[in-house]
């Protein structure tokens, strides 16, 4: 039974309306991506419900029609998440954008899937709160797509990851029933944790629709540094020893040679484009823990034989320095054309070891390899600079991200700490967890999407 | 079809450079009205790339898409890979005229009265402001107005007759001789271009612009005659003629007698300074090309470089002997902030005025509608923007808006004017009000 496309968007388009259903040629081509390099495969029809009863529709619907379905927000997943498959059914949730409840007495809010992480943080903002997690495309990637990639950013190291903040969430399943799981309560034991199974599930066991988060009271002072270095190691180094010290800083961020140069180029913002590494290091908090700890980490820097350690005047050019960093993706596609991002996660003490092996596997491949990342939490991301019309040069990438895994899971890493395995990691997911892990994991999709009708081909085949 | 696909024969580097991210979405003034995806930088990116690789034809769709476009480059400042996007544009709305996709004999006729025939003549187009000037001054258009004889006009030209702006005699060639010196001895030697639309809409911005030009030390050669940049034919697809007219121009200013080439519009300036890109296959010119690009300056550019001077402060105080001070707010043209990344310097200038407070304008980076033709060719999209930026101006209470291209002060007064929120509001270029500053020290005729 091979139903065609017609009568799946026809009937959407009595559920919904035409207007929101989208099959012209134009249209699908430009769902037909997300923010992963090199990955292009256009749906079948694109949709745009408004609630939650409308996906749970378009749920029923495109289960009739036996059309795989690909949950996306804005389309700036890193491992493929919401590139569709072949015949896809793309939900796309920008349109449901309310902000549901802010409720200042339990530190909470409620919003729907399309809300752009960074005006959660605003919303917060107003009354004195805030919302950590900051992934590099917060300006426009949404609350739904950071649940569903379980989402980091520059503040894991000290305020953790979407995760720690997900309160409670609302889901479409497979069969199109709606459920609830989670509240606000501090402790809550009743049961299995479901919640944190739709955590990072990246849209494969349900349609995360509503989401209640948790806030934090906004720190009181902040102290954003820049410290320039001759070396990687002296860099790593340094992270280490803060790490030893016992300071825990909201943010430690490393960017190498090559990616200060591009995003020099794009922001010119002042980074040494001459020092081999630069970390950008912020401790948050009250005044004085604030001022002490940021004296201790110049400190610990300037004995590692840091060339400078320059100190941001104030909130506007910590905002510089710390928006100049989530460029550093983007801006390394200046270079070449084509920009492979990678994801690896060590245990902190194996940073200045992985840096190291990341810069002789280029060396040994004649690639071009731009590393930057979280050093604070292990998390690197080292990116391929090339061209996917080269097969050769792609080869070579492949030969060199073949031993960088490697390496990773032999030193107790792992192949993604942020981004999601989508179809970018897949190769890769067996090998980390072992066959009982895998299973494991193909035995929970069986169970939620026995039909494998929810962004099939994801995670694992 | 003689010419190759302009998007197939494009460097493909230029489309590569995308990389899909999504950082230019939350800049985007028509992503943010649809939220649909093939109205966005990237999608439009997309769409390029399609018809480049052949999987996509030159459809109507296409067409619409990059007419939709407001081509305000905001995405150009958001993206961090560095994507040419105004390059892209200018060759997909080539290829859409290429093609011949969109019809119609009155858009045909629109473009070719206008790309074609006035905007390459600029004695006939002078001759036509002329006349313009005539038909608004003896009346007849108020007084065919009023008989409402426009409601018999289709509706897109009753729309435009209802825009038409007020032409202001004299032009330049009669404010501005061909050769001012300074009164101190001339450190610089400067052309200005007065434009078109500025010509004839906005004479006393260009006699202005000679003024702060003279008041620091610059001799200023200002032809009689000059030609269109083509700046309008290439943000129109209409690349062959901008081409032509930039070759014009190159031929009219002995460039290495120059230290700066001055221009006062944002959307001619983010054009000049391409000529060498334009120019990029033609072996004569592609040298010339290049040096000019880098002499091209925005006026508010150049008198920041040189170390503008700050006007005497003035005297102009109430009765109790306070300063009265003008509250002035700023909105950045699109082509002068995200075409030509001059963003500091407008508000330097406006801040070295004695007597005036600037206050912020937000969203002073968001397109107001204008974008050349755009609120002729997708007037409800460009009514949207032009309200959503007026009800900004209100809040900011300034009873003065600078801006530092002809066709936002001209979408801007279109809007004000009837608005009560307006009334008092005066719309200006940041260099009339540096100008009268000037004026003001030595005690002259305070504009």
């Amino acid at each position: 039974m091979t139903p065609t496309v017609a009568p799946l968007a026809e009937e959407l388009a009595q559920q919904l309306g035409a207007e929101r259903v989208l099959t012209a040629p134009e249209d699908l081509a430009v769902y037909a991506y997300d923010g992963t390099a090199a990955l292009r495969q256009n749906p079948a029809c694109v949709v745009f419900p408004l609630t939650t009863h409308e996906v749970a529709a378009c749920v029923q619907i495109a289960r009739r029609h036996r059309a795989p379905i690909v949950t996306r927000g804005s389309g700036t997943g890193l491992s493929g998440g919401s590139v569709p498959m072949e015949g896809a059914l793309v939900v796309c949730l920008n349109r449901m954008d309310r902000i549901i409840e802010l409720d200042p007495r339990n530190l909470t809010i409620e919003v729907e899937a399309g809300v752009v992480t960074q005006t959660i943080d605003e919303a917060a903002g107003k009354h004195g709160l805030f919302y950590p997690p900051d992934p590099g495309s917060r300006k426009i990637s949404t609350i739904g797509g950071n649940v569903a990639e379980n989402s980091g950013g520059l503040r894991g190291l000290k305020y953790g990851v979407t995760r720690d903040y997900v309160m409670g969430l609302e889901a479409v399943l497979a069969s199109g029933e709606i459920v609830w799981l989670g509240n606000k309560c501090v402790k809550d034991v009743a049961g299995y944790n479901l919640r944190d199974l739709f955590i990072g599930s990246e849209g494969t066991l349900g349609i995360v629709t509503r989401v209640l988060l948790k806030l934090v009271p906004q720190p009181q002072s902040r102290m954003t540094m820049l410290a320039s270095f001759a070396s990687l190691e002296a860099a790593g180094d340094t992270v280490s020893d803060i790490i030893a010290a016992k300071i825990i800083p909201c943010t430690l961020e490393f960017l190498d040679q090559q990616t200060i140069r591009c995003v020099e180029d794009f922001t010119q913002v002042g980074l040494p484009t001459e020092a081999a590494a630069v970390l950008i290091m912020e401790t948050d908090g009250h005044p004085l823990v604030v001022a002490e700890e940021a004296a201790a980490m110049a400190a610990i820097a300037s004995a590692r034989g840091a060339i400078s350690v320059r100190t941001a005047a104030d909130d506007v050019e910590a905002n510089k320095l710390l928006t100049a960093r989530r460029s550093a993706f983007s801006a390394l596609a200046r270079v070449r054309p084509t920009t492979i991002l990678e994801d690896v996660t060590v245990p902190r003490s194996e940073l200045a070891g992985m840096v190291a092996f990341i810069a002789a596997s280029a060396a040994k491949h004649g690639l071009q390899i731009g590393t930057f990342g979280h050093m604070g939490d292990g998390n690197l991301h080292p990116t391929f600079l090339t061209d996917e019309r080269n097969a050769d040069e792609m080869h070579r990438v492949e030969l060199s991200l073949g031993e960088i895994v490697d390496r990773t899971l032999a030193v107790g890493g792992t192949i993604t700490g942020e981004h999601g395995v989508g179809l970018a990691k897949k190769p890769y997911l067996r090998q980390q967890l072992g066959d009982h892990s895998y299973q494991l994991l193909k035995l929970v999709k069986r169970a939620l999407d026995p039909e494998g009708l929810l962004n099939p081909g994801k995670i694992f085949e | 079809m003689s010419e190759l696909n302009l998007l197939k024969s494009l460097d493909y580097s230029v489309l590569q450079q995308c990389m899909h991210c999504g950082m230019c979405l939350p800049t985007c003034p028509t992503y943010d009205e649809t939220k649909f995806e093939r109205s966005s930088p990237r999608g439009r990116i997309r769409l390029m790339r399609e018809v480049a690789d052949g999987r996509l034809g030159v459809t109507s769709t296409f067409a619409e898409e990059m007419s939709y476009c407001l081509g305000c480059l905001a995405c150009q400042t958001a993206c961090p890979a560095g994507v040419d996007y105004a390059t892209l544009l200018e060759n997909a709305r080539g290829e859409v005229e290429r093609q011949h996709v969109v019809g119609g004999t009155a858009r045909r006729l629109f473009r070719w009265s206008t790309l074609s025939f006035l905007f390459r003549r600029p004695r006939l187009l002078r001759a036509f402001g002329r006349a313009m000037w005539l038909y608004q001054r003896s009346g007849l258009q108020s007084g065919l107005r009023r008989l409402g004889v426009m409601k018999l006009l289709p509706k897109q030209l009753r729309l435009m007759e209802a825009m038409t702006p007020t032409v202001v005699v004299p032009f330049s060639n009669a404010r501005i001789a061909p050769l001012e010196t300074p009164k101190s001895p001339a450190n610089y030697r400067v052309a200005l271009l007065t434009g078109c639309v500025q010509d004839l809409l906005y004479g006393p911005i260009n006699r202005a612009t000679a003024d702060v030009l003279l008041a620091n030390g610059c001799e200023v050669v200002t032809p009689s005659v000059q030609f269109c940049c083509g700046s309008l034919h290439a943000h129109n697809g209409e690349l062959k003629l901008a081409r032509d007219l930039a070759r014009r121009n190159l031929d009219l200013y002995d460039v290495d007698e120059l230290d700066a080439i001055i221009s006062n519009a944002g959307g001619c300036g983010s054009h000049l300074k391409k000529y060498a890109e334009l120019l990029h296959a033609d072996e004569r010119y592609h040298a010339r090309a290049g040096a000019w690009d880098r002499k091209v300056r925005d006026v508010s550019e150049w008198l920041v470089q040189i170390g503008c001077r700050v006007p005497a402060t003035a005297s102009s105080s109430d009765a109790q002997g306070r300063t009265i001070a003008t509250t002035v707010t700023y909105d950045a043209s699109c082509h002068l902030m995200h075409g030509q990344r001059v963003v500091a310097q407008p508000l330097a200038l406006l801040q070295m005025i004695p007597g005036l407070r600037l206050v912020p304008l937000v969203e002073s980076d968001w397109c107001c509608g204008s974008a050349g033709v755009y609120s002729i060719t997708q007037p409800e999209q460009s009514a949207k923007l032009l309200a959503r930026k007026l009800d900004h101006i209100t809040a900011t209470g300034a009873s003065v808006l600078a801006s530092g291209n002809p066709g936002c002060l001209l979408q801007l007064e279109n809007g004000m004017r009837g608005d009560p929120r307006f009334a008092h509001v005066r719309v200006c270029h940041p260099v009339e009000l540096l100008a009268e500053a000037y004026r003001r020290e030595s005690g002259g005729y305070d504009g």
